[in-house]
């Protein structure tokens, strides 16, 4: 702007008002509780006096001369009848009561120790900064508390107590606020100087309030109701009550009232100048409205999540959005978001009346908000907005003209910017392009699931509607899914195939699967790929997975079964985990968690490196729909009987318990006869807690290769944790063996009774079952005592979870707010808003960690590459 | 007690004192004033040896496992 003058705001200056400064300050002085008259207008020295600024349209403000939103409001006061403390200050005119003699008001050091200090705290403000002087200060204070003999006048000196919220005692006779002024007054500056206040800016007799400044009507407006009836601001009630009160306080003391009902009076006055500063002070009983709910005074205004700060400052609220919950679609887009069609035709989008589209714009005013797809506001060149209703919509369309705003309904394409909460990163606000569906949720693709840490349980998200031309680009340049496949935490992608496809995909390229020609097209055909032509009977899996691949594309890689021989076998491989892409064609693998896989998807990784964003995004929307279509046309289940053993299996796992039991009584009583050889560092209980923890968890994990190695090949369950998709081995063990040691931070179970976790065990037993190893499985059921030990680890780690996601995020939360401003500049250095450096080059070495491989380049297979091809 | 000197160590990394026509180099370098510049403590260690005063820019010279040597700038504060 012109004429503006910028200025830099180097210090501000907070001070006590003294009584002088709040008549000063005023244009005002408030006498009567009544706000307006009988025609409705505001009373002269009322708490709505026009001289306090104006809140109504037309009036004008009779300190200043403007208009409302011109003036922004003039201070007034209240002589109050009797002083009352300032309960934001008790703490401070404590301090200064404590520190200051009774009789002659001076602090309670002599006149050199004023000095010495004095030259003390300034020396430490100097060199230590104001906290340090602060510190010092309160220490001072604090060494004045027991001092019993004024050094300057001899008198003796009382202890002097708080009674909360604001009476003070002195050897408890109670010092009343014009005692308490009145001595606070009498000290001089340079003893202040030593309690901690600047008498130039704040004299400690500010705390006590003779007047009370009284805010501008500006920051209480009142708000007519429908009925015609003012309902005025909680601040404006308050001050109501303190007028009142104060001027009863007036006529009594002037008619000469007995003590007591003055005193009765002067205290209520203070309860209402209390309450008016804050009205959730703990001893005292909050003022309410006629309604029983707490009135909202100064410092319920500023503090927290309701207050200025938290809530209108750093919290902003929009337009133009919607929120509701989601479910899985995964025959739309990973880039698409389905809105349902009431959302859609609330929601708008406005577009600018042009030569070329007003014909089809004049369509959407005719169909009208009713519907679909309508158009709800037009907008004309001047400003002016109006709603299409059926009534003027003839009308409308004849006024159109180039230069109009047609604000229409949501349609199939249009951008949408897409959120759930909470917003841990960046993937978590992407850009969706709509799809208008029937039925009232949000809908997305299964496989963004995993960025927005969304599930279908409930889970609600939020679709924000960019408004102008700009908005609309950058969000689709920067923000669309396709552009967030890769994560800037380490380079991998986050985007990718999850559970069922996994499994599919890993089913469809095993070894030996084989499909009729019919089959394989019918598969191909489903998931949108039409150009096919098979010309043999029987078709492999792996041959159909080829087909989506790029032509041109070569690969080789592992698969998740890979034994990491020290000679690799390459094609010959046994398990069939070498995995050999060339021109297109699947030659040998397995495709699984490890190639399609989110996080670890090393081949959808070579194909983003290849083939761009766009084309990996639809190339893994085809990899899940195969890998879904493929589990469709075969079934996939699991049954109960999948965690049944072989008898020969149940009896070499009776065997191992045998084993296991009779090693841990071999330590156990190798531990009493001290034969025990202590392991570093550890005393020879912790040593043998650990040889019993190994031992036991090395039976699991025999047991566990036992009947892994023993099950069918097609069981589900290994099916899945074979593939990756989820859970692992363990799950099956824990099903059909044994569920294992059960550990409570890191070691055995340990508590309960006296020398035994449980009564039903020998004292001083140490063997496992007695420590919470279960030894059954969870389809044959568990021992009470093992039911029990489970139980406990569970509630542990259920407890652990719910305390430590509101830690963990709140942590997070600070360091987001710290480091919300820092950003890369063009010179690549990393700077904060006032363009300070933090880092001269990003992350030190200048490395955008999504495009990296881990975090680093790898020169030598770019090298290879290059040489290579 | 034996006494070390802790710049010999392993983990800390070279700490240089630059000149007056080094320290305007680096300024005009990144276009910033001198405040503008990461800190150090005049009492920090590493630099006891170096007769640092307020004002004077330590250049520090790290090893990085992604980028081999990185290097870094800050202006001796209170």
């Amino acid at each position: 702007m012109p004429g503006t003058i910028y200025k830099k705001v180097e210090s501000i200056l907070f001070g006590l008002l003294s009584a002088e400064d709040i008549k000063k300050m005023s244009s005002v002085k408030i006498i009567t509780p009544e706000l307006y008259d009988k025609e409705g207008y505001p009373v002269d020295g009322g708490l709505m006096d026009t001289r306090l600024g104006v809140i109504d349209p037309g009036l004008r403000c009779k300190t200043c001369g403007s208009k409302l939103k011109e003036c922004m409001g003039h201070f007034g006061f209240i002589d109050l009848a009797r002083p009352v403390v300032h309960v934001k200050y008790i703490r401070v005119i404590l301090d200064v009561l404590r520190s200051v003699c009774r009789e002659c008001n001076r602090i309670l050091l002599d006149e050199q120790e004023i000095e010495k200090y004095r030259v003390i705290l300034d020396k430490i403000e100097k060199e230590q900064g104001i906290d340090a002087r602060r510190k010092r200060t309160s220490e001072i204070i604090n060494s004045l508390k027991n001092i019993k003999k004024c050094p300057h006048c001899k008198a003796k000196q009382y202890t002097i107590k708080i009674e909360k919220p604001t009476s003070f005692y002195e050897h408890d006779k109670r010092l009343s606020p014009i005692e308490i002024r009145s001595r606070l007054e009498k000290v001089p500056d340079k003893d202040i100087e030593l309690l901690g206040l600047n008498p130039r800016y704040a004299r400690p007799e500010g705390m006590i309030l003779t007047v009370l400044l009284i805010p501008p009507v500006t920051i209480r407006p009142s708000i007519t109701l429908e009925s015609g009836e003012r309902s005025e601001d909680d601040l404006t009630h308050k001050l109501g009550d303190i007028v009142r009160i104060n001027q009863r306080l007036f006529e009594n003391i002037n008619a000469g009232a007995p003590e007591i009902i003055v005193e009765d009076l002067w205290d209520l006055l203070q309860y209402h100048v209390t309450t008016y500063f804050d009205n959730a002070i703990a001893q005292v009983p909050p003022a309410r409205h006629g309604t029983g709910q707490p009135l909202k005074t100064l410092t319920e205004r500023i503090k927290d999540k309701e207050g200025r700060f938290r809530h209108n400052l750093a919290g902003k609220r929009v337009n133009f959005a919607a929120r509701t919950v989601i479910s899985p679609d995964p025959e739309i887009q990973f880039n698409e978001v389905g809105v349902p069609k009431v959302v859609a035709m609330e929601l708008t989008i406005p577009e600018m009346v042009t030569e070329w589209n007003i014909e089809r714009l004049k369509e959407f005013i005719k169909r009208g908000p009713d519907n679909y797809p309508g158009a709800n506001y037009i907008i004309k060149p001047d400003g002016k907005k109006k709603k299409i209703t059926d009534n003027i919509k003839d009308q409308l369309i004849e006024e159109l003209q180039e230069g109009f705003i047609i604000e229409r309904h949501l349609m199939d394409g249009d951008v949408a910017i897409f959120n759930r909460q909470p917003s841990l990163h960046r993937m978590s606000i992407m850009c969706h392009l709509i799809r208008v569906l029937p039925g009232k949720s949000f809908r997305l693709n299964p496989g963004v699931c995993t960025p927005y840490n969304a599930d279908f349980d409930g889970d609600e998200m939020n679709l924000h509607i960019p408004q102008t031309q700009e908005a609309r680009s950058e969000a689709k340049i920067l923000m669309q899914v396709q552009t967030q496949i890769m994560t800037p935490k380490n380079g991998q992608n986050i985007i990718g195939c999850i559970e069922d496809s996994v499994t599919g995909n890993y089913l469809l390229t095993k070894e030996g699967i084989e499909f009729t020609r019919e089959e394989a097209t019918n598969i191909l055909i489903s998931i949108g790929i039409d150009d096919i032509n098979f010309k043999k009977e029987k078709i492999s899996g792996k041959e159909i997975f080829s087909v989506i691949l790029p032509k041109d594309f070569n690969f080789i890689g592992r698969s998740k079964n890979c034994d990491k021989c020290e000679k690799c076998k390459h094609k010959n491989c046994p398990r069939d985990a070498y995995l050999c892409i060339e021109k297109g064609e699947l030659l040998c693998g397995i495709i699984d968690n490890k190639s399609i896989g989110k996080e670890n998807g090393v081949l959808l990784r070579e194909i983003y490196r290849r083939y761009g964003e766009d084309f990996t995004l639809r190339f893994i929307e085809k990899v899940f729909k195969l890998g879904i279509q493929v589990l469709l046309r075969k079934g996939f289940t699991i049954t109960l009987s999948d965690t049944d053993l072989k008898e020969e299996i149940k009896q070499e796992i009776n065997v191992l318990f045998e084993e296991a039991d009779k090693n841990v009584q071999k330590f156990i009583d190798s531990y009493y006869n001290n034969e025990l050889e202590a392991l570093p560092g550890k005393t020879l209980r912790e040593t043998l807690e650990l040889r019993i923890l190994e031992l036991l968890n090395k039976t699991r994990n025999k047991i566990g290769t036992l009947i892994v190695n023993s099950a069918k090949e097609n069981i589900p369950t290994l099916v899945m944790a074979r593939s990756g998709a989820e859970g692992s081995t363990l799950n099956l063990v824990q099903m059909s063996a044994c569920v294992g040691q059960q550990a409570l931070g890191g070691k055995r179970i340990e508590r309960g009774y006296k020398n035994r976790p449980l009564s039903l065990f020998k004292k001083n037993d140490l063997g496992g079952k007695a420590h919470g190893f279960v030894s059954r499985g969870f389809k044959n059921g568990l021992k009470p005592y093992e039911f029990f030990f489970h139980a406990m680890t569970g509630r542990d780690s259920l407890m652990d979870t719910a305390l430590r996601t509101p830690k963990s995020g709140y942590l997070y939360r600070r360091l987001a707010n710290a480091l919300q401003d820092l950003k890369v500049e063009y010179d690549n250095t990393i700077r904060d808003a006032n363009k300070n450096i933090i880092q001269f080059k990003y992350g030190e070495d200048g490395i955008d960690v999504s495009k990296s491989s881990g975090g680093k380049i790898d020169v030598n297979k770019i090298v290879k590459e290059i040489l290579g091809e | 007690m034996k006494s070390y000197k802790i710049e010999d160590h392993i983990l800390v990394p070279k700490h240089i004192k630059l000149n007056e026509d080094e320290i305007k180099k680096v300024l005009d370098f990144y276009n910033i004033s001198i405040k503008q510049l990461p800190r150090i403590s005049p009492k920090d260690a590493v630099i006891k040896n170096l007769n640092v005063k307020q004002g004077d820019v330590i250049k520090i010279i790290r090893n990085s496992d992604t980028a081999g040597e990185t290097v870094f700038y800050r202006v001796v504060g209170k």
